[in-house]
This record gives structure tokens, C-alpha cells and sequence, in this order.
């Protein structure tokens, strides 16, 4: 059977290449990894090597404790009470807002709380459709989640009803998985209206130039939407560097809770915005003919919101920002070029996206000769290994790749060498169990 | 932590992956379009691409022949493989009352939530012509 190759072995460090750098490196991830309890069970008497971090992000000790404390504390509904307890609430949703929008150097009043990146695009499509006439248009790309496709498409697709015939383009992507960008510039005219694109592609872990699309949308007087649902666990985002309009990403795969989301929009469209939702905490005023809304944010958070959540996020928010983005980005490229280089070396194995590391993230899509994704990620689950297997909500995508559906393994700064390592090696033996 | 890729034998569950299920996925058994048929019905999972089409032939109130056609993960042809087998000269009566019990029993292994759509398939495909066939049949009389 096969087993690790001995020189990738975590405990014989010293026999690679620039030993220092590695060890280095591999402290990283295994004190990172310290603070994730989950990492430390074991799951039918195996450690578990967690390949799915794309999917969604396990939870440090620090928000675990975070969304306990908030429970046992200060619990108490927002913006209403005038106790010291709903006070204290408040101050902390609100302070959450803070943190998150000098993360990604907003203004505090230009974050929007969401239950995540599907309901951000949800509301935007909904929002922005008032604004859009006859025959404009909307660009995508080839590589958009079903969540940043599907909203648009309903949009266009609503619009033939009232006779405004919204166009949706959507951009190549080259052999490699990058976006065309000659193909870009074919595709936004001066009719298109909004652009929005992935940040970094949840299959193919390509990072795409949003900077490059965010003139090119601007030069059209169109507006950029960035879905960074995948890229902002792994990197630094500054919005006004990004030159964007709007920006959705989820908390839970940024290390914190479930059901908490963000919307980024520059102010100016924000006070434009018609709401989303209506009901409580989002109004001005309210009589039985008409009401009056309340600002931004509050205008897009009907009801009561998601408190705990704002809070917990904002504790991975604080927890990321200790450990530094940058030193997060550079260890998880070493990490992706190792994947990749194991990956493309083994016989049988073809891996989509770009080949180069410095040109994406960790999210590694790859398909087995003669085994179907499905089969592979059941038989990684036997020895402990959660990979994903399937179309990873990108249906179209998979079509323009001609694949059913890949396996897919996503990295995050707890990964070490020697996940990769066992990765390997337990695909070796599903070949071997396959052949 | 390299204890955990299982270097020496397979583990039991393992062992019946690779003789019963890989056996039918690489050995199809009844894999072929049959010249003429009772029933057929064809059933397609767009989420994993799994695609199974079920042939089956009555001799009066039996199953004389059954075949399938197909393409996805080897859950999905293994049990088509198995199904196919299984139901021959199985009373008509009897092919609705198959179910996912008796499916799983063949497979032999544990198949997790997500997967039984895969393990289902030929039996959703089964059900869902012989369904067809019944109400054609009450049409005709
Ligand atoms: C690129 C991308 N966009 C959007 C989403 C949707 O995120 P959520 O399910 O948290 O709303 C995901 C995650 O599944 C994603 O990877």
C-alpha cells in the first residue's frame, strides 16, 4: 500500500531545501491550528484533515468563546431597548460593524449585515434591477458561484416581462482559468450597467484583476460588484485599493458563525439604494398611507438582526488582524505551490486553474482518471480526509471545463504539509483501489 | 499522525468497496440497450451527472429481462448493476415493493445522507417506469 513519500514527512524537516524557511513555515499553521478545537477531535479515532475550507471555515476558540459570552452576558435584542443591557447589545452590533468595515477600510456605515454573500447579491440584484432601463446589460463571467449567477439571470429574465430586455454576458476564461480579458472589454459596453465578478473563483482558485475590471466597468459608467466570499480569508481587501462598488463576502468561511453576511457599498449608492426588505429597525417613520426609511445602513436590516453573528465575526475579524493578513496570504501561497507541485507530479491526475500559485489562492480543483469525484471524496472520508466533490455551485462552469465534476481540496492557515502529505497519499490509495 | 492512511490490509468496508461495488462498476453486468421492452425509463442527477436508463422486459406477470444504460460515480452503476440483476424473474408485483432497504442490503456498505441519491437512482428509475407502464396499461383498458 502506499504510504507517504519520506523526504515530505513533517517530522524530518531537515531534509528539504531551505530547511529554515520550512520549519518556519510549518510552525505556522500548526500553532494557527492550536486555536480550532475541531482540529483537535478525532473523528472515528482519526485526526480530521479538513480539505473543505472553501465550503465553509472551522471557528477559532477565541469567536467560539465570543458567541458564548454574548449568550450568557449581554443578550438582548438591538436599537430598541433603553436598558443598560440592550445598550451594551447594541454598542457591541455596532461596534462589530467598526471592526469589519476598518478590515476592509470602509466606513462603518457603509457595511451592511447579511445572513452572507447569497442574500449581499441577492438584495443588490433586487435593489439595483429599479435602476436599470431598456436594453442594458449585465457582465459576468464563466466562473461565478450559482450565487452570483442565478440572482442576475432571474433579474434579465423578470425584466422580459415588463419589455426592458436586460442582457446577461458573461466573460470566458481561457485554458488555464483566467478571465479573458480581451473578451472583457467585448463584453462591457457603454450599455452595461453593473459588472460583477468573483474575486477568487471557488473552483478554480483563480484570483481575478478587479482593479483592471473596476476601470474598464467605470470607464463604461458602469458599476463593479465583487463577490469576495472566497478571497477574504486569505488576503488583504481594501476596497477603495479595489476600486469597487460593492463587496459581499460570508462569515462563515472568515473563521466565524453562520448566518452572518456582509454588503460593502460606497455610501453615495447606499443613501440611492431602495431597500431590500421592509419592516422593523429599517424605517424612519411609519404611517398606515406610506413610510419613510431609515439611512443606510439600517434602510437594508429589517427585522432583527443577526447579533451574535456581527459579534462572533467580528471576534475572527480581530482574531485575523492579530495574525496579520499578509503573513496569512504568504503562507498559504507556499502552501498552494506545494499542493499544486504534489498534485500535477502524481500520473492520472489533471488539476484545473492557473498552474502558477502566485496566481490564485488555495482553493485546488482536480479530477482522478477512471473515478468519479463523488467516489474519491467517500474513500478520502474513510481515512479522515474531508475534500469536496461535485460542481461546487458552479454548474456552467463545469460545463465550459467539460467535467461533471472535480474534487476539490481548499486550503486555509491551518493546513500544514502534512495534511497535503496524507492528502497525497490517500489518493493513492484510491487509485490503487480503483485500478 | 501517518498511522493514518492504513498502510497494510484494507479495512472490512473497504474490502467489500473494492470486491462487490468496484466489481460491478468495472464489470457491469445487463449493461446494453435490449432490442425490445416493456418499460424504460431514464433518470439523470444534473448534480453529480449520474445518469441511469432502466430496461425492462415482462414475460406475463414476471420480470423476463432487465438492462440499463448509464454513466456516473460507482454508487450509482454498481447498484444498477446489482438491480438489474436482482429483479430477473422477480413477479411484477413484487418490483414495486423494492426498496431502499433491499438496495443497500446488495451495496453492502454504509452510504451517508448525500449519497443515497447516487445508491437510489436506478431504483427512483424502476419505480418511476414501471409507475409509467401501469398507468399506460389501465389507459389501454
Ligand atoms: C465564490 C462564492 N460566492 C458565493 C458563495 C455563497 O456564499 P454563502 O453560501 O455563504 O451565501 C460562495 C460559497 O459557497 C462562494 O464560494
Amino acid at each position: 500500500m502506499m504510504i507517504l513519500d519520506p523526504p515530505h514527512q513533517h517530522h524530518s524537516p531537515q531534509e528539504h531545501d531551505g530547511e529554515h524557511k520550512d520549519e518556519k513555515h510549518e510552525e505556522f499553521g500548526e500553532r494557527i491550528r492550536q486555536d480550532f478545537p475541531i482540529l483537535q477531535a478525532r473523528v472515528k479515532n482519526k485526526p480530521l484533515i479538513y480539505l473543505d475550507s472553501a465550503a465553509t471555515s472551522q471557528k477559532p476558540r477565541q469567536v467560539i468563546e465570543a458567541l458564548k459570552k454574548y449568550y450568557e452576558e449581554y443578550n438582548a435584542n438591538v436599537h430598541r431597548g433603553i436598558y443598560a443591557l440592550s445598550e451594551k447589545a447594541t454598542m457591541a452590533y455596532e461596534h462589530a460593524r467598526f471592526i469589519i468595515a476598518r478590515f476592509i477600510n470602509a466606513e462603518q456605515h457603509e457595511i451592511i449585515f447579511t445572513k452572507g454573500t447569497t442574500e449581499s447579491l441577492n438584495l443588490l440584484a433586487y435593489s439595483l434591477s429599479k435602476q436599470l432601463k431598456k436594453g442594458d446589460n449585465i457582465v459576468l463571467t464563466q466562473m461565478e458561484h450559482h450565487s452570483n449567477l442565478v440572482p442576475w439571470q432571474q433579474l434579465a429574465k423578470e425584466s422580459k416581462r415588463d419589455g426592458k430586455d436586460i442582457e446577461v454576458r458573461f466573460i470566458k476564461i481561457t485554458g488555464d482559468g483566467r478571465l479573458d480579458m480581451g473578451h472583457a472589454r467585448q463584453c462591457i459596453d457603454d450599455s452595461t450597467k453593473i459588472v460583477s465578478v468573483t474575486h477568487m473563483s471557488n473552483v478554480l482558485g483563480t484570483i481575478n484583476p478587479v482593479q483592471e475590471l473596476a476601470s474598464l466597468a467605470h470607464e463604461h459608467g458602469a458599476l463593479l460588484v465583487v463577490d469576495a466570499a472566497q478571497s477574504v480569508p486569505h488576503m488583504k481587501i481594501d476596497v477603495k485599493e479595489l476600486g469597487c462598488d460593492f463587496l459581499a463576502f460570508s462569515g462563515h468561511k472568515l473563521f466565524g458563525p453562520t448566518g452572518i453576511g456582509v454588503l460593502y457599498g460606497r455610501k453615495e449608492l447606499l443613501a440611492k439604494l431602495p431597500p431590500f426588505l421592509y419592516g422593523g429597525d429599517m424605517i424612519h417613520e411609519v404611517r398606515f398611507e406610506d413610510s419613510t426609511f431609515a439611512d443606510a445602513p439600517n434602510k437594508f436590516e429589517a427585522g432583527t438582526p443577526n447579533m451574535a453573528g456581527a459579534i462572533g465575526l467580528a471576534k475572527a475579524v480581530e482574531y485575523l488582524q492579530q495574525i496579520g493578513m499578509e503573513n496569512i496570504t504568504e503562507y498559504e501561497q507556499e502552501l498552494t505551490a506545494y499542493a499544486l507541485h504534489r498534485l500535477q507530479e502524481m500520473e492520472g491526475i489533471t488539476v484545473y486553474g492557473p498552474p502558477d500559485a502566485a496566481a490564485r489562492g488555495g482553493v485546488i480543483s482536480f479530477t482522478i482518471a477512471g473515478i468519479h469525484p463523488h467516489d474519491v471524496a467517500q474513500l478520502l472520508d474513510r481515512d479522515g480526509i474531508c475534500v469536496r466533490g461535485g460542481h461546487h455551485c458552479a454548474m456552467p462552469l463545469m460545463g465550459v471545463l467539460g467535467i461533471a465534476g472535480s474534487v476539490r481540496a481548499s486550503l486555509s492557515m491551518y493546513n500544514t504539509k502534512e495534511d497535503i502529505g496524507l492528502l497525497i497519499a490517500a489518493i493513492h490509495k484510491a487509485q490503487k483501489m480503483f485500478s | 499522525m501517518k498511522e493514518q492512511i492504513s498502510e497494510g490490509s484494507l479495512s472490512e468496508e473497504e474490502e467489500i468497496y473494492r470486491e462487490n461495488i468496484l466489481d460491478h462498476y468495472r464489470n457491469p453486468r445487463n449493461k446494453e440497450k435490449p432490442e425490445s421492452c416493456s418499460f424504460q425509463h431514464l433518470e439523470h442527477n444534473p448534480v453529480c451527472g449520474d445518469r441511469i436508463e432502466l430496461f425492462v422486459k415482462l414475460s406475463g406477470s414476471r420480470v423476463e429481462e432487465s438492462s440499463f444504460l448509464g454513466e456516473g460515480c460507482a454508487i450509482s452503476q454498481a447498484s444498477a448493476s446489482m438491480l438489474t440483476d436482482k429483479i430477473k424473474g422477480m413477479p411484477v408485483s413484487e418490483l414495486q415493493d423494492m426498496a431502499k432497504e433491499d438496495v443497500l442490503d446488495m451495496l453492502g456498505i454504509s452510504i451517508g445522507i448525500v449519497r443515497l441519491k447516487c445508491a437510489m437512482l436506478s431504483l427512483k428509475a424502476l419505480h418511476k417506469g414501471l409507475e409509467q407502464y401501469t398507468e399506460n396499461n389501465r389507459k389501454k383498458q
